[in-house]
């Protein structure tokens, strides 16, 4: 288990270096496009040269990615060109509003989907139907157009919740309430339908496994293989899925922040690109693939402590 | 397994064509197909359809809602809203068919190299396509987007790429399975090369797959695609459904209906894609599954017409003990599509007594292991008890409720399976699966149970009981995990063990100890069982009496020397003279001596 888990860990530090890599000499290596993006058609050569120089950008760009990557390590991503806070402050200050939302939305998709699947697997008939039904829809309809529906009709036909803003948890909760049952409850809608049905059909692939039928001529109640053996060997391929579903939730996100202007990272990174903000660019990048990376390994975790065959490597 | 094989020997062109044939007849495929083609075909003729200039500024109609002239109405500019939605197609079709083209360019061919080479291809493979699922592809758009500018073909052309991985993984592991099919080798043997190999056999393989694959990129990259022109990306003169979702969300609380036209189209044009993709699916699912169905029910008619000579019941030896179980004249059916049963067990006569061995015999298909299901309860699903009756110690077996018989089973019936490996639950070890009935259904403590399973587990003749309490099913042999049935079957101290094909799977060696494992259980317990196999030489070695079953009835019983020495039916002998065959030394190459 702890060879594993080194392995993993090294894997998943030597991703995260991967991606780093490429994105910074992807954003950074042709500076003059990018200061003349900024600076816009009525710039002069003198006044590029001028914003290369006060950027950094006339370095070698191994030099200043080595700078980048040994200031990123501590976690400081370094100043950012057009907002005054430094890039690191102002992504811990979002993700905060987006780790609010996306934890909820995970925790509500992940019991719903959890108690719906194993329903529609076990028992198949009208609940399987719904499930079916509402995975295809799901899947095919993006949230954003979910959330739209929501806007138009609990926004501003019914009043009932805020179209747009965000109150934080801690500050006002009932405000809280109104403005986060909307955006929660559109990422959650297409979680919600796929992972329903993902946990469905693993549910029905263990049921076909001939120790199903065995443990039960010992003796044991359909109800408890269900709950104890079933999900227990359902449960690997259930969180594999969970891990597909929140990298998809954080893209999600980002159109969700948006329409709702929450704040967050997601609207964070619309700003910064719409902007041309490199450094926060870079920011936002390297969180998504940490955050990413971290709840993949974590997942490879305990998917390995679900499964014996691997724990004991 | 076999019918995969099978299903890919057939020629891939032919079963493609019946393929989509069944997609077009099936109603909801039929209708998804139907909108995708309309779709398409709006697209390519809309600036023949479309009634106004999508750019023409009518300064007489500024953002009307909805008119007889201007059926969706328009925006502040006075532009057409339908003929804008109309154009729209256009723009948001293109872009996903060039996501898509990407993806399954990209996707499959990396796919193939890796599948079909493996090595540094495989590895190369795998590492891209780890690396690219690691990131939300959105927000690489957005970074991209603000290096390469503003444009959404662009875009797009990097979101395919990004979702090469979907064609990549389907490719990877058709080619992988493909490749180790015994045809390819054939085919390479018959002095085809490499990429006739490939074209030939592969892709037809892959061929339905990929469409699938195909539909779910394109809906998601139409929604992405809107998805980012409503973040404002892309250029602003053009005309796409997601141009047209900013402009509604930006005017939603003064004219909401302008966002319903856009998100109507969207909604409508993925949902028909996806339902397109999943309809091909089962389809695709089906014409696997119709496959081994078809050959079943071959064999059940060929079964039931057969079976005319007359059962024969030998008298009965002198027997001791009292009757445990009597099956009178039971019939067993499967619910069909049509609502009508297909009956495989009928007219099935048993008896055991406490004590007794009872061999059941016949070769697969007679429906031995139907009869075995039904005393434990445990049809497969469609499975009843259409008539006749299971008498165990004074119960109906055919007539209890459940819950009744979570009681009898494990306490009272117990049941050895024949694939030893696969009837361990993998997550749980030896030691847990073992104490879970004694404490369950024996109600003993912690302790106790322990204890008892041990002894168990020593009982049936494992070294080191202690060990294999520890253990995964994994981690020990098949020969120990049926010892370690065995030993779950007798542990709730059972009157009746039903023992199906017990030793089928097993070595000869192990096959020899694991019999001599239940013959001297049987003795120190006193357990009755009933064997079921399609093997005389097991029956010689342990049983009291003998059914033979063949097609759904039991046509000869007695005990065992009767049916050894004194076999009236033609069947009967037919299994006995092959008793030589499967015990004999070697006997294919023998067979083969005579014939040549």
């Amino acid at each position: 288990m702890l060879r594993f888990t080194l392995r993993r860990f090294l894997t998943g530090v030597a991703l995260l270096f991967t991606i780093c890599t490429l994105a910074y000499f992807l954003l950074y290596i042709d500076s003059d496009t990018i200061a003349a993006g900024i600076l816009g058609a009525s710039a002069t050569k003198a006044d590029i040269l001028r914003f290369n120089a006060t950027h950094g950008l006339n370095e070698n760009v191994f030099v200043s990615y080595a700078n980048w990557l040994s200031h990123a390590i501590t976690g400081n991503f370094g100043a950012a060109w057009t907002f005054t806070e430094p890039v690191s402050s102002m992504i811990t200050t979002r993700l905060s509003v987006t780790f609010t939302i996306v934890t909820i939305s995970l925790l509500i998709v992940t019991v719903i989907s959890l108690t719906l699947g194993v329903l529609a697997a076990v028992y198949g008939g009208w609940i399987d139907r719904v499930v079916q039904v509402l995975g295809l829809i799901g899947f095919a309809i993006p949230n954003f157009l979910v959330a739209f529906a929501l806007v138009a009709q609990f926004a501003v036909v019914n009043h009932w919740f805020n179209a747009v803003g965000w109150t934080p948890p801690n500050a006002d909760f009932n405000e809280f309430l109104k403005s986060a049952t909307l955006p929660i409850s559109a990422i959650a809608f297409t979680g919600l339908a796929s992972l329903t049905q993902q946990i469905r059909g693993a549910v029905k692939d263990t049921l076909q496994n001939d120790y199903v039928r065995t443990l039960r001529t010992s003796g044991l109640s359909f109800r408890r293989v269900i709950l104890k053996h079933v999900l227990r060997n359902a449960a690997g391929p259930a969180l594999s899925v969970l891990g597909l579903q929140f990298v998809g939730m954080l893209g999600g996100i980002v159109i969700i922040e948006q329409i709702f202007s929450i704040p967050g990272l997601g609207s964070f990174s619309v700003q910064a690109t719409g902007l041309k903000d490199i450094p926060s660019v870079m920011g936002v990048v390297t969180t998504m693939a940490l955050i990413v990376i971290t709840v993949n390994f974590i997942i490879d975790l305990l998917s390995a402590a679900l499964n014996p065959k691997v724990r004991l490597a | 397994m076999t019918t995969s094989l099978i299903s890919l020997l057939q020629d891939p062109n032919q079963k493609d064509r019946n393929l989509f044939y069944k997609v077009i007849t099936n109603p909801v495929g039929a209708f998804s197909t139907a909108l995708v083609t309309l779709f398409t075909l709006v697209a390519v003729f809309a600036r023949v359809i479309m009634p106004y200039d999508p750019n023409a500024s009518d300064y007489s109609a500024l953002a009307l809602d909805p008119t007889p002239a201007h059926i969706m109405g328009t925006d502040d500019l006075g532009h057409d809203i339908f003929s804008r939605m109309i154009l729209g197609t256009q723009f948001t079709l293109s872009g996903a068919l060039l996501c898509v083209a990407i993806a399954l360019f990209v996707g499959s061919v990396l796919g193939l190299l890796a599948g079909y080479f493996g090595g540094l291809w495989d590895s190369i493979g795998n590492w891209l396509s780890n690396i690219l699922q690691a990131l939300p592809g959105l927000v690489v758009l957005l970074a991209a987007a603000a290096v390469l500018g503003n444009n959404l073909y662009l875009a797009m052309s990097i979101y395919g790429l990004l979702l090469s991985p979907a064609f990549f993984r389907l490719m990877f592991v058709t080619v992988r399975g493909v490749r180790n099919e015994l045809y390819v080798d054939a085919a390479r043997v018959s002095g085809l090369s490499d990429f006739a190999i490939i074209t030939r056999h592969v892709l037809g393989v892959v061929r339905a797959p990929i469409i699938i694959q195909s539909g779910i990129v394109a809906s998601i990259s139409i929604s992405i695609q809107s998805g980012l022109q409503f973040l404002g990306f892309g250029s602003s003169d053009t005309i796409s459904w997601g141009s047209l979702l900013m402009d509604g969300f930006a005017n939603i609380w003064t004219h909401p209906v302008r966002l319903l036209w856009p998100s109507i189209g969207l909604a409508i044009l993925l949902v028909s894609i996806v339902l397109f993709a999943t309809t091909l699916r089962d389809e695709l699912e089906r014409s696997g599954t119709r496959v081994r169905k078809s050959t079943k029910k071959s064999l059940q008619s060929h079964t039931r017409t057969a079976a005319t000579e007359a059962p024969v019941i030998h008298p009965e030896p002198t027997r001791v003990g009292e009757e445990i179980l009597s099956i009178n004249e039971l019939e067993i059916g499967y619910l069909q599509g049509n609502g009508t049963y297909k009956v495989v067990v009928h007219d099935a006569n048993l008896s055991i007594n406490k004590g007794e061995v009872v061999g059941l015999v016949g070769e697969s298909g007679s429906g031995k292991t139907q009869t075995a299901l039904a005393l434990l309860g445990l049809l497969p699903q469609g499975g009843t008890i259409l008539g006749g009756k299971i008498a165990f110690d004074g119960i109906d077996l055919a007539k209890i409720t459940t819950r009744e018989f979570d009681q009898l089973r494990g306490r009272r019936i117990s049941y050895i399976p024949q694939e030893p490996m696969s009837n361990l639950d993998p997550s749980f070890t030896i030691g847990s699966q073992m104490v879970e009935p004694l404490r369950v259904v024996m109600g003993l403590n912690k302790v106790d149970a322990k204890a008892r399973a041990l002894e168990l587990l020593g009982m049936v003749g494992l070294p080191n009981p202690e060990k294999t309490f520890r253990s995964y099913p994994h981690e020990i042999s098949g020969g120990q995990a049926q010892r370690v049935l065995i030993a779950k079957a007798l542990s709730c101290g059972p009157d009746l063990i039903i023992a199906d094909e017990p030793t089928t799977a097993l070595d000869v060696t192990i096959q020899a100890e694991i019999l001599d494992v239940l013959r001297d259980l049987q003795k120190r317990t006193g357990v009755a069982i009933l064997l079921v196999t399609h093997n005389f030489g097991v029956v010689a070695d342990l049983c009291d009496r003998v059914a033979v079953m063949q097609h759904g009835r039991v046509i000869e019983s007695g005990g065992i020397f009767d049916i050894f020495d004194n076999a009236q039916h033609s069947y009967t002998r037919e299994l006995l003279g092959a008793i030589l065959d499967e015990n004999g030394p070697a006997r294919a190459p023998y067979k083969e001596d005579v014939n040549a």
